[in-house]
């Protein structure tokens, strides 16, 4: 049995919050699961996937968030408890279906989980989601930790099928990869088949209808409201003429702030869990018993600007600060905290010395794997269109292209940019614009792009480098996977045919690791962009990682450089593998050597250097 | 050995872990988790996952007893478990002076050193001034440890046995071996409660 489905009431695990998360829906009976993975979030969904068959569900990789929203609105819509999950970007492109969904409603249960990134951890912005569910006016649960995490799970699908509405369960990274002890509840069987009753005055969204269910949902709003105003996730503690308000990890770092400043006798922390529809009335309470409050939030004012419009309606005196003392960028921590609490409050406080990190530290950070695909692409794309072409690119691990020596990363705002952006460029800029894209963002949202691209006939190439895989995430599979632990998936979108549905005429497919051919085929394109449209390279060879998780092959070789390899040098700098060592030989000049621990045995730097040699590794 | 009572009185602790992705920090993270809780304290964990797995920094925490935020900021760290020697020194700002810590000496040069965008800073030194600073250093080749115990992948648990060694955390060393047992799968069990053993000689003062 798996490990999320073992375990009874009252024993304790110590979980992952994802797999709290995981856990919570399983005691609420959730049978209808769909996502894109995502950071923070990808454990929920592959968790799910892990164990789909055994709890009966139906669990969705879908194809981007706005379509997992769709599909398991639809679910919920049948009486069938449903989860979504994302990392806050993902809500952005699910917000379209998200502000309806909000009036329309659901007949079962469903938690819309939106994983945010204080930090930017592995994102390319923080923004606080909290403002979405203030938008689309749903309810909001915003858990401190994994306990939390599993309890609010439950609370939150007894809230949206009390009230037919969905339930936005806000965490940040801390929260969804925090490790705590989760005391655990019972798993609760559901059936996965459900009913539909035909409603179309309530569940088509025509003028007439959505004006008579925003009514609705204010109703119910009004309700919910009440719910939190007894919320038992909205908690006291402390004793004083002092107060805090917080919500989700920040109030963990409140508690740990007060202990080690010695207030807990002074202050009073009002941790709010259930924060939309904000308690106004249990706010207006708390600041009646308090003469200065300090709101201490992440990223964002928006329990401060909720309390600062409560003190006015109730007409509190004392002083309310929050962002004038907490840092609005970045996660906060104990220390940031204690240094607000102690400004605002007025407390004498030691700060610690800190220890200089070394200035002259070289850096470390994250590149692309040695024997990656995405590198010999790279390559052969500089080769060709060197310096002179726009490189756009896109969300994955090819981002990291970005990174020396490579540079092949010129602009990027989100998923299935890459070739929106690039029609732009090629209309303004009298250069080649090349554009990257994985094969998973392409069916995210870069598909959409390039019938953009091809009906206003841009002049760009498209280089989709296709690993089969959704690889940044953790290997998850997407609409044209045919790698699968069988061998083949099937069905499965076959790219190609896809591409030129879209209307593209010239289109090519490459093994990047031919480097030669790739090259070749490059500049025919090349040429051919002079003839303007759009054009598309497949550059097609597997995520070498996932290749050998998912299929159990095992690498054959390493590469040695042998000899002499100087003339090549220039080309093997360029390459940049992060196997290479660089040193110097007994003339004093640079050569390479390659760590054979770290070889990926893709052959490409000993297509640049005769002097790298292969060499069988035992079985 | 720590008694029980030990337990009872324990304030808190505040461990760092970092080092580079793939070399099992993660899992060596989540044992001290494991096992604080084996012995009866409340344990909070923190990873960080995504893109530092790509060949970049990997750092993560775990905080026991009485204190619940899990991530530990500047100048909180009371142990430092670095996995390998130039992040140790990039580390030291979550240090304080009464910091123990365990440093793996076994370089992992990152590929801008390769690529001639820094140096790598020489060991020995980095050893010296993290010593001079901080209360205690524990330094071993947990790779070469490994390599002993049978498998370079054990590095991981060199380091764990050399922390489990120090007298700050309050689980005995039972404690720890149960956890092993119940972590790894029997094949690998023995090879790892090997390395972590080596590391807990190494550690012991």
């Amino acid at each position: 049995m798996h490990e999320l489905l073992s375990g009874t009431r009252g024993e304790k695990k110590f979980l992952l919050g994802n797999e709290a998360i995981i856990r919570g829906a399983l005691e609420s009976g959730v049978r209808f699961v769909a996502a894109y993975p995502g950071t923070p979030s990808s454990e929920i969904i592959d968790g799910f996937a892990a164990l789909g068959p055994e709890i009966g569900a139906e669990v969705e990789y879908s194809v981007n968030e706005k379509v997992s929203v769709e599909s398991a609105c639809a679910a919920a819509q049948c009486g069938v408890r449903s989860l979504v999950s994302m990392k806050h970007v993902g809500l952005n492109v699910a917000s379209d279906a998200f502000m309806t969904l909000a009036y329309v409603g659901v007949k079962a249960g469903m938690v819309i989980v939106s994983a945010d990134d204080p930090s930017l951890h592995s994102s390319q912005n923080e923004q606080d989601n909290r403002y979405y569910a203030k938008m689309a006016g749903v309810p909001m649960l915003e858990p401190a930790t994994p306990q939390e995490a599993k309890d609010m799970m439950v609370a939150g699908y007894e809230m949206s099928e009390k009230f037919g509405i969905p339930v936005v369960l806000r965490t940040t990274t801390r929260v969804n990869h925090c490790r705590a002890p989760v005391v655990l509840g019972e798993v609760v069987e559901r059936k996965l088949e459900g009913s539909f009753t035909k409603d179309p005055f309530n569940l088509v969204v025509v003028p007439m209808v959505g004006r008579k269910l925003h009514l609705k949902l204010l109703e119910k709003l009004a309700q919910i409201k009440e719910l939190s105003e007894t919320s038992p996730f909205n908690t006291e503690e402390g004793t004083g003429a002092w107060g805090i308000v917080s919500s989700g990890v920040s109030a963990l770092y409140v508690k740990d702030a007060l202990r080690e400043l010695g207030l807990q006798d002074r202050v009073r922390l009002l941790k709010l869990g259930m924060t939309h529809p904000f308690p106004e009335g249990l706010v207006a309470d708390f600041l009646g018993r308090v003469e200065a409050v300090l709101v201490v939030e992440e990223l964002e004012p928006f329990l401060e600007e909720a309390v600062r419009v409560v003190a006015q309606k109730c007409g509190f005196q004392g002083k309310i600060a929050g962002k004038e003392f907490v840092p609005r960028a970045f996660e906060l921590d104990t220390v940031k905290v204690k240094e607000a609490v102690a400004g605002f409050f007025g407390v004498i406080h030691h700060r610690p010395q800190i220890f200089a990190v070394p200035e002259d530290l070289p850096a470390r950070p994250p590149n692309l794997c040695p024997g990656c695909p995405h590198r010999a692409t790279f390559f052969s794309v500089k080769k060709v269109f060197g310096e002179e072409a726009v490189y756009p690119t896109d969300i994955g691990c090819y981002t990291l292209g970005l990174l020396p020596p490579l540079q092949m990363a010129d602009f990027l705002i989100c998923m299935g940019s890459s070739v929106s952006t690039a029609g732009g460029f090629s209309r303004v800029l009298q250069r080649p614009v090349v554009a990257f894209i994985g094969d998973s963002t392409f069916f995210h949202s870069g598909i959409t792009g390039l019938i953009n691209a091809v009906s206003h006939n841009r002049n760009l190439l498209l280089v989709i480098l296709d690993n089969s895989t959704t690889a940044m995430t953790g290997h998850q599979p997407h609409p044209g996977v045919w790698l699968t632990r069988e061998g083949k998936g099937q069905p499965r979108v076959d790219l190609e045919t896809l591409v030129r549905g879209c209307g593209v005429q010239k289109l090519a497919v490459v093994n990047p690791l031919h480097v030669k051919k790739t090259q070749q085929v490059l500049q025919e394109m090349k040429a051919g962009l002079k003839d303007g449209g759009v054009s598309v390279l497949i550059s097609r060879s597997p995520c070498p990682l996932f290749e050998r998780r998912m299929l159990g092959i095992k690498q054959k070789v390493v590469f040695q450089a042998t000899g002499d390899c100087r003339p090549c040098l220039d080309d093997l700098a360029q390459l940049g593998c992060s196997a290479f060592v660089w040193s110097q030989d007994e003339s004093g000049e640079a050569c390479v050597q390659i760590n054979e621990v770290l070889c990926g045995g893709c052959a490409v730097c000993a297509q640049l250097c005769q002097a790298i040699k292969p060499k069988k590794l035992e079985a | 050995m720590v008694k029980t009572q030990d337990i009872a009185r324990f304030e808190g602790v505040r461990l760092f872990f970092t080092g580079v992705g793939g070399q099992g920090t993660l899992l060596a993270t989540r044992l001290v988790g494991e096992a604080a809780l084996a012995a009866g304290l409340h344990a909070s964990m923190s990873e960080i996952h995504g893109m530092a797995q790509r060949g970049g920094i990997v750092e993560s925490s775990v905080v026991l007893g009485n204190i619940q935020a899990p991530i530990v900021g500047e100048g909180q760290a009371d142990v430092l478990v670095a996995f390998e020697p130039l992040e140790a020194l990039r580390a030291i700002n979550r240090c304080h002076a009464q910091t123990q810590a365990v440093v793996n000496l076994a370089p992992i040069v990152p590929f801008t050193v390769a690529a001639g965008q820094g140096r790598y800073p020489d060991i020995a030194r980095a050893v010296a001034m993290l010593q001079e600073k901080l209360a205690k250093v524990v330094a071993l080749d947990a790779e070469a440890l490994a390599r002993q115990a049978g498998s370079v992948k054990a590095t991981n648990m060199v380091i764990m046995g050399a922390v489990a060694a120090m007298q700050v955390l309050p689980m005995s060393k039972e404690t720890w071996d149960a956890c092993l047992q119940r972590i790894f799968p029997p094949k690998l069990y023995e090879l790892n409660q090997k390395a972590f053993n080596m590391g807990y000689e190494k550690g012991h003062p």
